[in-house]
């Protein structure tokens, strides 16, 4: 694997709150202890972006990314709204919120970035005719 | 010192030349105390990518040869400091490093539970709702008459009540419990907020504030007649449970809420607010 372009590994721990489940938690960080990987962890990515951190300029730069955090739409804008925005193409967020460890763990091991930010906004139109749902 | 201006400190576990491993346990165990007690830390291997360091803080923790920690010079952005940390245990590790913190004069986090509003300006339409509503003066506009939370450490703790009244579901608190405020996709289904609204104005058989305000009043009348405090508590108590389920706004917060007069003062800051951010802005 080239390491030049291998993505880098982001691991949020949300401290703070008791929103993430423990387990799910301990056992992702568990695995990258465990393992011979590089990566970044932080306490709180809510209380980086909160206090405007330089240090998530520094998680956000540099391509690729994986972040095992919780929903893709908090996290794109959580680093947003802490003036460093996450690169679109090159960045996958793993929710730790609802998927379980192993999917993130599995995740966190390929090799490639599946980028997942959302992008635009779904309305009132996207939703599925009411007729059509009927039928079904 | 301002919420803005506080920084953490980035602790290293260093395994590379001319230190030793620490064994998956020990080093599970010190990332983990390492995060409970609010540092960033970053494990690095051998060709392994990790976040640069761009300024501030670096404590570089390793188990050196003979104990002896390298000298490393900063590059006048960043201070590097390197401790030898052989034989130490988790917790000794973590106290090195809040040690380190102190003298470093950097804030440890922790203080503040982060609850604050995260905008998606995927959603967002700049219609000032949010800062017409807000009674603590945590949104503001920024240099193009946009919306932005801007004193976040004034919001009220886990009161999601400003993405309630946000008509396209753009406001989240990522610690929330439940989707869409927590940062879960909006389905069409929750784009029925403006109903929300509407429940909650019914509710209160008005605005909210107004509401408020009648209740306060009803409820100082009674203070004075009574003059009995747990009485009075219970009844104030009482009428605001309603709202608080109504609108998912923690009672705490409700029972903090300044004299009616202070709040009516604050209606009409925050409205004037939102007022002028709105004409300021460019017509399409």
């Amino acid at each position: 694997m080239n390491c030049e372009r291998a993505p880098r590994i982001l691991y949020c721990h949300c401290q703070y709150a008791q929103v993430v489940s423990a387990e799910v938690k301990q056992a992702v960080l568990r695995e990258l202890a465990a393992t011979g990987v590089a990566f970044d962890a932080v306490a709180d990515l809510c209380e980086l972006s909160a206090r405007r951190d330089p240090a998530l300029a520094a998680l956000a730069a540099g391509g690729g990314v994986k972040i095992a955090a919780c929903f893709p739409r908090a996290v794109k804008w959580l680093f947003h709204a802490g003036q460093a925005d996450l690169p679109m193409e090159e960045t996958e967020v793993f929710n730790m919120r609802t998927q379980t460890a192993a999917e993130i763990i599995a995740g966190l091991a390929r090799p490639e970035v599946r980028p997942n930010l959302p992008r635009g906004k779904v309305t009132a139109a996207d939703a599925p005719p009411v007729a059509a749902a009927a039928q079904n | 010192m301002a919420l803005h201006e506080t920084n953490s400190l980035r602790v290293v576990l260093y395994e590379g030349a001319g230190a030793t491993d620490f064994g998956a346990d020990a080093r599970w165990a010190m990332l983990t105390t390492l995060l409970e007690q609010g540092f960033a830390v970053t494990r690095t291997v051998a060709g392994g990518r990790v976040a640069p360091q761009v300024r501030g803080q670096l404590l570089v923790l390793g188990q050196f040869a003979d104990g002896a920690a390298p000298e490393v010079e900063g590059d006048g952005t960043t201070q590097v400091r390197v401790r030898d940390v052989t034989g130490c245990d988790a917790t000794a590790v973590a106290a090195l490093a809040t040690a380190e913190r102190q003298a470093a004069g950097l804030d440890g986090g922790g203080a503040w539970k982060p609850w604050f509003p995260v905008i998606d300006y995927d959603r967002c339409t700049n219609c000032m709702q949010c800062l017409s509503f807000c009674l603590f003066g945590v949104y503001g506009v920024d240099a193009n008459h946009k919306i932005q939370a801007q004193n976040e450490d004034q919001c009220k703790t886990n009161c999601p009540a400003c993405s309630r009244v946000c008509p396209e579901a753009a406001i989240m608190f990522p610690k929330y419990k439940a989707g869409p405020i927590n940062g879960d996709e909006v389905q069409a289904a929750d784009l029925g907020k403006e109903k929300m609204k509407v429940d909650i104005s019914a509710l209160l058989g008005g605005d909210v504030y107004s509401a408020l305000r009648a209740r306060s009043t009803q409820a100082k009348e009674r203070f004075s007649r009574e003059r009995d405090e747990k009485k009075a508590l219970n009844e104030r108590q009482k009428c605001l449970t309603k709202l608080a389920q109504g609108g998912d706004i923690p009672i705490e917060v409700l029972m903090s809420l300044p004299a009616p007069e202070e709040i009516l003062r604050r209606a009409e800051v925050a409205k004037a607010k939102a007022a002028a951010a709105l004409a300021a802005q460019p017509t399409p």
